[in-house]
């Protein structure tokens, strides 16, 4: 899922400038109003050394670029240009980039936005002056074309430090001359990988790649409190650097290991290159299926920059650059970003009572997933369930992911230890009389849930809160038997909880406002993004899956190869084929909402026969976990093969397509647009607060295209009434489960309603 | 953990022959102390404590640290404990019948003479029927020796303690890698021709890459010296400050030296080499030498370098402690009075080497006294910048109420009475070793200088810290 990649693409980056003079110092601060007059900018004198420190948590690529510009501007008029050496340092902390772009009507005028930054960073980079990027924080986007314009880079080696291009992870590219530069800097594998996942690279790795040049240490407490002075340590290191290279006593050249060298020496062999970029883009037709267009436009200016030359590198960059901006996708992307900005915050406000201890019904699946997200940050977590064999497995699941970070250096086992020992695995209600919060996570039973309920309300404080993670059971149900409803509440997580970001919270009628507000802030603790629905059967998510999973059923009735439905759907850009999708969610699981819902929405939920699934749980064919479902699973094996024993089953069942709705496409919209207007449906009952969190929730829980941007943004972009159209045209040929909802017709018969505005 | 040890000296009478330095005091106390002539003289504090018996230190000795790699280099660590043992015997004249306990100190252990307490003691010719035993404690290994021993004597379980710690750099236990132990421990038991081959054919090249005893934190994977650079950052001392205290120190020491102030050293006759008689350390250079030093730990800008940084030491000591009224029973004329200690302990990641900062305050607090009273400091001196470091918290009012739930600064120990016969950064520092020293300079500086309290300190590894005042 790339729009999941998204988060925290904006982040700090941090920079100060360091300007060096020898006897003309004063002289600065008179040419410095146009600096001085923004409040994030910050200039001062050290010594013989001037400092120019950029630093705000909201401003815009334009500020930072104008920020550059004027300082330039000093630097050339105030001083000439043979008295002085000067040494600048950036460091830059600007929830930056991109959004200034949203302003911007026509490809040309960003190409223009671009084309300015290119010129600004060229300026830097040619600068016959040294200049030095200082970097604490997040330095993305926008703020890595900076650093690596600069000559020398300097970065703080903590967690928050992080680089990166995700600019493809909004459809766009990076347009200040990025996609230039990160090729020499890094190489051109390298700077690839880079721009074209958008990752996130830690500090220690972006010294090992030569991305930056030397790493300081973050302090502890001295002084000051430990971030200012190791900001103030940095600024002193990066002012040592801009010296030496001053006095030519350092060199900004970096020495390259052997691979390195081997592997620019091999980029210079055109075929070599030839059949780099070949490899790159068929990856990347494969990974995106033609749905999006930005990294095939980031292989194709790299190309256009190393084959002839800068200045063709460049426009080729600008023009690109509005043209995606431009883009649907772009649109969809952006759209994302900001819903899951949103999303990170608690509307309800601060709870009362901040959770400190929390307990963990269930050691299951779900159950250690929710605890180890919990554990890591700090919390104190009981996991309880009822038989030792299954806490065991609980706790092994827990220290198992704590340990991949281990292996993968993002943890050291010293921190693994001490975080584990925030969980303690219990099979009684000691310990529960402290508890803050109760989440249970055992069987999707209504009547075990009721069991548990009453026995944790026995032994809990009056302050706790109660939550159930279901995914289908309504809350006030699971509330009917509580002694206090108001401290009930609904938090679906969705599995594996430790790399799904979403968390789906669900208020019932009674649910009070303290007790959202406290689920809120500990689902942002433990990471995730969260939307609030209300209470109803399936909430919003598994209610907008289930007629697209009944849809599912009848397109496999009608003779479509499990496969073939794979490749249709992830072909649309679900990140996970629909079969496929089945198998993993576990087909009784599929089997136990789709009858629920099924009674509660009756024949709006039909389509497919739902004995498919009663015959494949009969047979054991529950999907991943036993090995058998629509695909056969073996450990170790990759490549799926279809389950042959289904072949009967398909064929009992079989029905006759329709041959007017049976195209390649119309399957695809048939199943989409039931998405879609289930979740339209969701808004126009209030379940749904907001489109954004529709969308969100659309995207990360279910794995909607995020190219589409969410079942609501792809009405916008899509047009409700051509949405409505197909819609119409399904139902002509299946009835009632295709009727538009009334926003959705409402919408497609006023063209200027839009959920966007 | 800190330590904090609080050794008070209690002033005799002077006309007492080992009170001789306390006589030139020239406060309103020594009037004090001649009109009661008594044995536990009032002085205008006491910290005599009720039902507590007093304890003593009766003597102390050490060999001479020497820097690893030298003469000591072909010895193994109960060699060494050895010879400050057998030198303390000769010192003090100590029957060896009488002494209940030994506890020595050490750091990174050999591992055939784990126990290098029992196998020195019974080496040097104490009796086999003495119980001895090792602690460890990285830095404040000798300390914990100490404390220990005031522990037995307090408790009544014993009277006479020897206390004592070794270190020796030279030779460090390199262990065969976990996976090559594990093949030869499975090698052990495997019974057939068949098994044995089959492990043999598991074994990989790397499994002979040897693993080294970690001169880093556990916990944090970082190195002592990396540590004090960024603590020095932290309170942005500079290379220069740090170089000049490091020249204090090798100074102090040099002088120390040639005046014979360190009675505590006995010569060691080596086998196979020439006696040892003093410490070979100390190397007083100019700023100009060492600021051409390049940074040893964060390169290429930190600021700790070789020179102001305690360098691998070899090296032992030992002391006696007593119940004060078996000592003066047996006709020994006590050097010091050990009093209260306290350990500490900070966050190790970024408070590891500033234990002397939080213990002081409350070790001082603990036996009613204050900065002011006190004549000997005697810090231990792990690098320059971890001291000024300490320094510089101490001073602070900022960090006194931010991390120490102080109202105000602990306040600056005059640098006049400060390690006034250098340190760990000039003596050297045999890890197991430096508490024994830093007791017994604390209580040779306060004879010779004429005080009544001196005050112990260091830090150690894992955020631990120690203080002793005398």
């Amino acid at each position: 899922m790339v729009a999941c990649r998204a988060i925290g693409i904006l982040g700090r980056f941090s920079a100060f400038r360091i300007l060096r003079s020898r006897g003309y110092i004063c002289r600065n601060f008179t040419e410095s109003s146009a600096l001085l007059t923004r409040t994030h900018i910050n200039y001062g004198v050290k010594g013989d050394v001037a400092v120019i420190r950029i630093n705000s948590p909201n401003s815009k690529v334009s500020h930072l670029i104008s920020a550059i510009q004027s300082s330039i501007e000093i630097m050339n008029k105030s001083w000439p240009s043979d008295s002085i050496r000067s040494c600048r340092t950036y460091l830059i902390k600007a929830q930056a980039a991109l959004f200034m772009l949203a302003a911007c009507k026509t490809p040309q005028e960003v190409t223009q936005i671009s084309q300015e930054a290119q010129r600004t960073f060229e300026k830097l980079e040619k600068s016959t002056k040294p200049v030095v990027a200082a970097i604490s924080g997040s330095c993305l986007g926008g703020g890595l074309e900076l650093a690596i314009s600069c000559q020398y880079r300097i970065a703080t080696k903590d967690r928050k430090t992080v680089l990166g291009s995700p600019e493809v992870l909004l459809g766009i590219l990076p347009g200040a001359g990025g996609t230039q530069r990160l090729p020499k800097m890094v190489g051109v594998p390298a700077a690839f990988d880079m721009m074209l996942t958008g990752r996130n690279i830690r500090a220690d790795r972006a010294k090992k790649m030569g991305l930056v040049d030397q790493l300081v240490e973050p302090l502890g407490p001295g002084l000051k409190p430990p971030e200012e002075r190791t900001i103030e340590y940095l600024e002193e290191v990066a002012i040592t650097f801009a010296k030496g290279l001053a006095d030519k006593k350092i060199s900004p050249k970096r020495d390259k290991g052997l691979v390195e060298k081997l592997t620019a020496y091999a980029m210079t062999v055109p075929f070599v290159r030839q059949q780099v970029y070949k490899k790159v883009e068929e990856k990347v037709r494969k990974q995106t299926k033609g749905l999006y267009p930005a990294p095939l436009k980031i292989i194709d200016v790299v190309k256009t920059g190393i084959e002839q030359g800068s200045d063709a590198g460049y426009l080729s960059e600008s023009q690109k650059f509005g043209e995606l901006a431009m883009t649907k996708e772009s649109k969809a992307l952006m759209g994302l970003y900001h819903g899951q900005v949103l999303c990170k915050k608690n509307k309800f406000g601060a709870p009362q009572k901040d959770v400190k201890h929390l307990a963990i019904l269930g050691a299951g699946l779900m159950g250690a997933g929710i605890a180890q997200v919990s554990v890591d940050k700090g919390l104190k977590t009981i996991l309880k369930d009822a038989t030792l064999t299954g806490l065991g497995r609980g706790q092994q699941q827990v220290f198992k992911g704590l340990n991949d970070k281990v292996k993968k250096k993002a943890l050291t086992s010293f921190e693994r230890d001490s975080i584990f020992s925030n969980l303690t695995g219990q099979l009684d209600y000691q310990g529960f009389e402290k508890a803050d919060m109760v989440i249970e996570a055992v069987f999707e039973d209504l009547s075990l849930k009721h069991r548990v309920l009453k026995e944790v309300e026995a032994v809990i404080p009056d302050h706790c809160v109660f939550a159930s993670n279901t995914s289908a059971l309504p809350i006030s149900e699971i509330a009917a038997v509580s002694k206090r409803p108001e401290k009930v509440i609904g938090m679906h997580y969705f599995s594996p909880v430790d790399k799904m970001q979403l968390l789906e919270i669900i208020t019932t009628e009674k649910t009070s406002k303290d007790t959202s507000a406290s689920a809120v802030a500990v689902g942002l603790k433990q990471g995730k993004v969260i939307i609030v629905v209300k209470d109803g059967p399936g909430f919003y998510t598994t209610r907008c899956l289930a007629p697209m999973m009944s849809e599912v059923i009848r397109i496999l009735q009608e003779g479509v190869d499990p496969k073939k439905l794979d490749s249709l759907t992830t072909s649309f850009g679900f990140p996970v084929g629909a079969a496929t999708l089945v198998d993993e969610v576990g087909v009784d699981v599929a089997k136990h909402v789709a009858e629920d819902l099924g009674k509660a929405f009756g024949e709006r939920f039909g389509g497919g026969n739902p004995e498919l699934l009663t015959q494949m749980v009969s047979k054991g064919f529950l999907g991943r976990k036993s090995g058998k479902g629509f695909y056969i699973y073996q450990e170790g094996v990759k490549s799926k093969n279809l389950n042959s024993d289904m072949d009967s089953i398909l064929a009992s069942l079989k029905i006759p397509p329709k041959s007017e709705v049976s195209s390649d496409e119309d399957i695809q919209f048939r199943l989409v647009t039931r998405f879609v207007n289930e979740a339209v449906m969701c808004l126009q009952e209030g379940i749904l607060a907001t489109p954004a969190e529709g969308d969100i929730g659309a995207v990360f829980g279910l794995g909607f295209p995020p190219c589409l941007g969410g079942p609501f943004r792809f009405v916008d972009l899509y047009g409700a009434q051509k949405l409505v159209d197909r819609l119409k045209k399904y139902e002509a040929a299946y009835g009632k489960q295709f009727t538009p909802c009334q926003l959705l017709a409402d919408h497609a018969n006023s063209p200027n309603k839009k959920f966007y505005q | 953990m800190t330590t904090i040890l609080t050794y008070a000296f209690k002033n005799l009478p002077t006309t007492s022959k080992w009170a001789l330095g306390f006589s030139i005091r020239p406060l309103s106390c020594s009037s004090q102390l001649r009109a009661a002539p008594a044995v536990q003289t009032k002085t205008k504090k006491t910290l005599t404590k009720p039902n507590i018996r007093n304890i003593v230190v009766v003597d102390g000795v050490r060999t001479p640290f020497l820097l690893s790699g030298t003469s000591y280099k072909d010895l193994m660590p109960h060699d060494v404990a050895r010879a400050a043992l057998t030198g303390l015997l000769h010192r003090t004249s100590v029957p060896k019948e009488v002494v209940d306990y030994i506890i020595f100190g050490t750091v990174i252990q050999e591992v055939k003479t784990s126990n290098v307490a029992r196998e020195a003691a019974l080496g040097a010719g104490f009796s086999d029927k003495t119980p001895a035993h090792t602690v460890t404690m990285a830095c404040i290994s000798a300390n914990q020796a100490m404390t220990t021993g005031v522990g037995l004597i307090a408790s009544g379980q014993c009277d006479v303690v020897v206390a004592g710690g070794v270190e020796l750099m030279s030779d460090i236990p390199i262990r065969h890698s976990r996976k090559m132990r594990k093949l030869m421990l499975d090698l052990n038991k495997a019974k057939s021709v068949g098994q044995r081959l089959s492990l043999i054919s598991k074994f990989r090249l790397n499994f002979l890459a040897p693993e080294l005893p970690a001169v880093a934190e556990f916990s944090t994977s970082e190195t002592m010296g990396h540590s004090a650079d960024r603590l020095a950052a932290a309170f942005a001392v500079s290379r220069l400050e740090q170089d000049e205290y490091a020249l204090r120190s090798h100074s102090l020491a040099k002088k120390a030296q040639d005046e014979g102030l360190l009675s505590d050293v006995v010569p060691f006759k080596v086998p196979g080499k020439d006696t040892v008689t003093k410490d070979n350390g100390i190397r007083p250079s100019s700023l100009e030498q060492m600021a051409k030093l390049k940074p040893a730990f964060i390169r290429p800008y930190g600021t700790v370098t070789a020179a102001n940084s305690s360098f691998l030491t070899d090296g032992a000591s030992a002391v006696l402690i007593m119940a004060e009224e078996k000592a003066l029973a047996m006709g020994y004329k006590p050097k010091a009075y050990l009093r209260d200690f306290m350990y500490v302990s900070q966050d190790p990641k970024d408070q590891l080497l500033l234990g002397p900062t939080y213990a002081t305050p409350k070790v001082l607090e603990k036996a009613g006294l204050t900065m002011n009273d006190i004549d000997a400091f005697e810090f231990h001196e792990a690098f320059s910048g971890q001291i000024l470091a300490n320094f510089k918290a101490m001073d602070s009012d900022w960090f006194a109420q931010n991390y120490m739930g102080r109202k105000t600064k602990v306040g600056l120990p005059p640098l006049e009475k400060f390690n006034n016969w250098g340190g760990s950064l000039s003596l050297g520092h045999p890890f197991g070793a430096t508490g024994c020293r830093l007791v017994m300079t604390a209580a040779n500086r306060l004879r010779k200088e004429g005080g009544q309290y001196g005050l112990v300190a260091a830090c150690a590894a894992g955020g631990q810290v120690r203080y002793s005042v005398s």
